[in-house]
């Protein structure tokens, strides 16, 4: 164990070279802007390493912990811990903030500074929701967050971009200020705004309820479940690639993994008193999302809709309470973030060169783009949940976890092995097969040094976790188990 | 001999402030137009010197002054010392705005100190006719300064409405004070206080005079149904005005509610709440909607500032040490932030040109992106999105209000909120998403560019460290309310 600050660096190193990417002014110091933003993402990333190689796998309970007053007239501290569930979701949001930002380095070209500023102060206010073990520290990380991610929709995104960015945030906000309600009044009962002096409140199953959806709306707006979903394809389709990437591989995460540190330990019995609904509402979004997304015309809808498929998972995989598919949901995440940004940024490098994102302009890529069709198959056989790539191993859990539950859970949860293949590669014949559908694409370049880095590298990792996905469920094991323990056990006071 | 020293130290700040602005209104005589900086440096050598005496004098006791008519308390003194600090900052935006108008006179600078000597008498007075006298040489002065800008129209129109409405609020609260009156026998907070902790007065009466004084405080306030004269004064007045009536005169405002509400009549809390709660949540309805449809930035603002009494009412109707704590909390979050907000208008105004339209802020970012930012962080803070100080002040009101037990109202004033989001957005919106229509260059006298960025960086930096803020609001009112 470092005797450093590691959760503190990993939040403010990001923030603080924002700073001074915006410091450097306007578009006349544009290369100056990138070479800083790129230094600040992987000291940044650098920084985060030491949670992954000083983590104590057997303890489940939170780890770097940091603790100081704050605002003791409210009894505020800023107090950061992670746990097994939260470390790999740091490493991801570190790693993909380098991987926007190199994204970045030729496509945008307007208010350059701001562009990377903004995702850096967005990846160390994300990191800080991940750590945050004080319910008003993580509010204002969780809030503040939507500041630079309006912006980047806003400022650099497509033609009806203000609708979806103002719609994201309204949403958002509507569903945090519930939430924020309910620390209120948790504070009330505890005197305290500490995560885990909730966890040990007894509450009437009632009361339990009533958190439990002040919770659910601010969270399942995030992850995002049916049916407050909508804004995500709009915000997607608008963002430009770096939005995109950040929303489907981290921002949706937030949601998830708010989910199993608040509302479900607080109210655990209004968790399975409601598994019902929330089973339900995942069902719908991994089957009935899946029709929608067969139906799309605009390649980031598709992929929009696919990414609420996989939420779905991520969901039901939480609320069948077994291991096996709590892992799963966690493998989930981190996996849904790898193929969520590799798919958005293969849309990327086509809308780059083509300006069109809808299916119907493509056609017969491979031909122009053959190193680019490689790895656009693969991600999209990982997004279809192929056996050996990242996105089989925590359907694969789920699907088991669901079964040991219900049989027909783990029906319709399989159903979309067979939907997800059917929108992706039907994407996918479309676009990169057949003959060449017109002189655009004819005079397609493929990808450059740039492109082929961060495809690889994310390609690679697919692969990696696919065959080997011991890593993340090595992490979360402990912390898991601790959870499940927690959850069994009733919050109801005695005597009722 | 010594009854009478305690007395003048009390209102030592009153009278060197009334003082000098006579002072600088005989210096105006003898000053020629050229050097009338002269002018600008005494006032702000006054408010310098205001605040020095009140920390000077200042004990954290209670001290009664002149039979009981005046009072020298931690909540005094504080809230003084923002007025000073809003009055300060308000002069070094306004400048270079009222030497382009023809309004860079004395008249100015000595209607501004007597209002705000208006407004130290509503902070300290502790006898319904010295409250009611801070708040007419407030007003009158108020009055004349809309109206300065004699051959704007509409701003003699706005200052005609304005006394209108006023003199008649003004009306309503002397007859709810004489009835007090009749009820109790006496004039003074605290001889009403504990003459109605007896509860021998006919019922009827008291709650009819809690009606009017009420309905008075209201108007004042500019809450909801009192709230007609807002927009069109905000509008109408010539912006360095509008942004001494939002955001100064509101301090003040909120001291008078809280020496008569809660200081004089806090026996009669049961009755008061339920008025305050329903103007609570109609002003936070009303405010915040109507708002929305506005094209005109300072109106927008009056909506929004209608909506923040709302939320300031909140607090207040809580009837507890904590809601008075929150609610002073908030009051100082929105005189900071709607110094801000007007200080930003005043900025991208110029000659023979009023930035008041939204559309004049489109494409702020790409004219002065440090501009832009300072607007943003201010539009933040009024939406209340952490982190800024605007989060903290919600949050205050808010528990104090859930703690008081309205749980629905506080579900209902966050629904409201992202309404209110909205308008603030679209700001953000023209600044940030918008190409500029205007490429004129924004020429401001330095230190107004260095004190504008100091009180928008304020916000986003009290928004991260508000514990000093909530300690001195905390110790004010701990120390002054029983």
């Amino acid at each position: 164990m470092s005797s450093l600050p590691i959760l503190s660096l990993a939040i403010w190193v990001p923030v603080f070279a924002g700073v001074l990417v915006l410091l450097t002014g306007d578009d006349k110091h544009a290369s100056s802007a990138r070479w800083i933003a790129l230094l600040g993402s992987l000291i940044a990333f650098a920084v985060t390493i030491p949670l992954y190689t000083g983590f104590n796998f057997a303890d489940g309970g939170f780890q770097f912990q940091e603790g100081y007053n704050w605002i003791p007239t409210f009894n505020i501290h800023y107090h950061l811990g992670v746990d097994g569930i939260a470390v790999p979701l740091i490493l991801l949001t570190s790693f993909t903030t380098v991987l926007v930002v190199i994204a970045a380095w030729e496509v945008i070209q307007k208010r350059v500074a701001q562009y990377m500023a903004a995702f850096l102060i967005m990846s160390g206010l994300m990191i800080g929701v991940f750590s945050a073990l004080d319910a008003i520290l993580y509010y204002v990380y969780w809030e503040a967050m939507l500041i630079p991610m309006f912006l980047v929709i806003g400022v650099w995104g497509g033609p009806n971009r203000v609708y979806a960015t103002i719609k994201f945030f309204l949403y958002t906000l509507l569903g945090s200020l519930l939430m924020l309600v309910a620390f209120i009044y948790l504070f009330y009962q505890t005197n305290s705004f500490e995560v885990v002096d909730y966890y040990r409140l007894p509450m009437t199953l009632p009361v339990q309820i009533l958190v439990f959806l002040a919770f659910f709306m601010a969270f399942a707006v995030k992850i995002p479940m049916w049916p407050v979903h909508t804004w995500l394809p709009d915000a997607h389709v608008e963002a430009p690639t770096g939005g995109s990437v950040v929303l489907a591989a981290i921002a949706l995460k937030l949601g998830g993994y708010s989910f199993l540190r608040f509302a479900m330990p607080i109210a655990p019995d209004a968790a399975h008193y409601l598994s019902g609904f929330m089973i339900t509402l995942s069902l719908i979004a991994v089957v009935y999302i899946a029709l929608v997304a067969l139906v799309q015309q605009d390649m980031k809808k598709l992929i929009a809709y696919s990414s609420i498929s996989h939420m779905g998972f991520v969901t039901l995989g939480f609320f069948i309470f077994n291991s096996i598919g709590l892992e799963g949901a966690v493998v989930q995440m981190i996996s849904h973030g790898f193929i969520s940004s590799a798919m958005f940024l293969s849309v990327g490098v086509l809308y780059d060169r083509m300006h069109s994102r809808q299916i119907a302009d493509y056609g017969g890529v491979v031909n122009t783009m053959p190193k680019f069709a490689a790895f656009a198959v693969l991600f999209a056989m990982a997004n279809a949940g192929l056996p050996g790539t990242s996105g089989f191993v925590g359907e694969f859990m789920v699907i088991l976890g669901a079964l040991q539950k219900n049989f027909w859970f783990a029906f319709l949860a399989s159903t979309t092995l067979i939907l997800g293949a059917a929108y992706t590669l039907w994407m996918v014949k479309r676009v990169f097969f057949g003959e060449i559908a017109n002189v655009h694409v004819d005079e397609l370049l493929d990808i450059n040094r740039r492109e082929l880095l961060i495809l690889g590298t994310l390609a690679i990792l697919v692969i990696g976790f696919g065959v080997y996905p011991q890593p993340i469920t090595e992490m979360t094991h402990a912390t898991v188990a601790q959870f499940l323990d927690h959850m069994a056990i009733t919050k109801l006071p005695a005597g009722i | 001999m010594n009854g009478l020293q305690t007395d003048l130290i009390a209102a030592l700040p009153e009278i060197f402030v009334l003082s000098m602005a006579m002072i600088i209104l005989l210096a105006d005589l003898f000053i020629k137009p050229a050097n009338r900086i002269i002018l600008f440096l005494l006032a702000q050598i006054t408010l310098l010197g205001a605040a020095f005496i009140t920390i000077a004098t200042h004990t954290p006791s209670v001290t009664y002054a002149f039979s009981g008519m005046f009072v020298d308390d931690p909540f005094a003194d504080v809230t003084k010392l923002m007025i000073y600090l809003s009055t300060s900052l308000m002069l070094v935006y306004t400048r270079q705005y009222i030497t382009l108008r023809g309004m860079y006179r004395g008249e100015f600078y000595a209607l501004v100190l007597f209002a705000m000597a208006g407004m130290m008498v509503m902070v300290s007075g502790q006898h319904f006719l010295t409250l009611y006298m801070g708040l007419e040489l407030l007003s009158l002065c108020l009055y004349a300064l809309v109206a300065l800008d004699r051959d704007n129209a509409r701003a003699t129109e706005a200052a005609m409405k304005y006394f209108v409405l006023g003199a008649l609020a003004s009306g309503m609260l002397l007859y709810g004070i004489s009835m007090m009156y009749g009820a109790t026998g006496s004039l003074n907070i605290s001889e009403v206080a504990s003459a109605l902790l007896n509860g021998s007065q006919d019922k009827p009466v008291l709650v009819l005079g809690t009606v009017f004084i009420v309905a008075g405080l209201a108007f004042k306030l500019g809450a909801v149904p009192f709230q007609m004269w807002v927009p069109d004064v905000y509008e109408g007045s010539p912006t360095a005005i509008t942004l001494f009536i939002g955001s100064v005169t509101k301090l003040a405002a909120f001291a008078f509610v809280i020496r008569i509400l809660a200081q004089g009549l806090f026996v009669l809390a049961i009755d008061w709440q339920g008025m305050l709660m329903i103007m609570a949540v109609l002003s936070i309805i009303i405010g915040n909607i109507t708002a929305i449809a506005q094209t005109n930035l300072k109106r927008m603002f009056a909506y929004s500032t209608i909506s923040h009494v709302g939320f300031l009412l909140f607090g207040l109707m809580s009837a507890s040490l904590n809601g008075y704590i929150s609610s002073m909390f908030y009051i100082v979050a929105y005189a900071l932030m709607s110094l801000a907000g007007f200080g930003m208008i005043l900025l991208l105004s110029r000659k023979g040109f009023e930035a008041e339209e939204l559309v004049d802020l489109k494409g702020l970012n790409q004219r002065s992106p440090w501009f832009a930012f300072l607007m943003l962080i201010t539009m933040f803070s009024m939406a209340g999105v952490p982190p800024t100080l605007g989060f903290y002040a919600k949050f205050a009101v808010l528990q104090a209000a859930l703690q008081a037990g309205f749980l629905w109202l506080v579900v209902f004033a966050v629904l409201m909120a992202v309404i209110g989001a909205f308008y603030y957005l679209r700001i953000v919106k023209l600044m940030y998403f918008d190409e500029p229509a205007d490429h004129s260059p924004i020429i401001n006298p330095p230190e107004m560019n260095m004190l504008l960025s100091v009180n928008a960086l304020g916000l986003l930096f009290l928004g991260i460290m508000p514990q000093r803020l909530m300690d001195i609001c905390a110790y004010a009112i701990a120390h002054s309310l029983q």
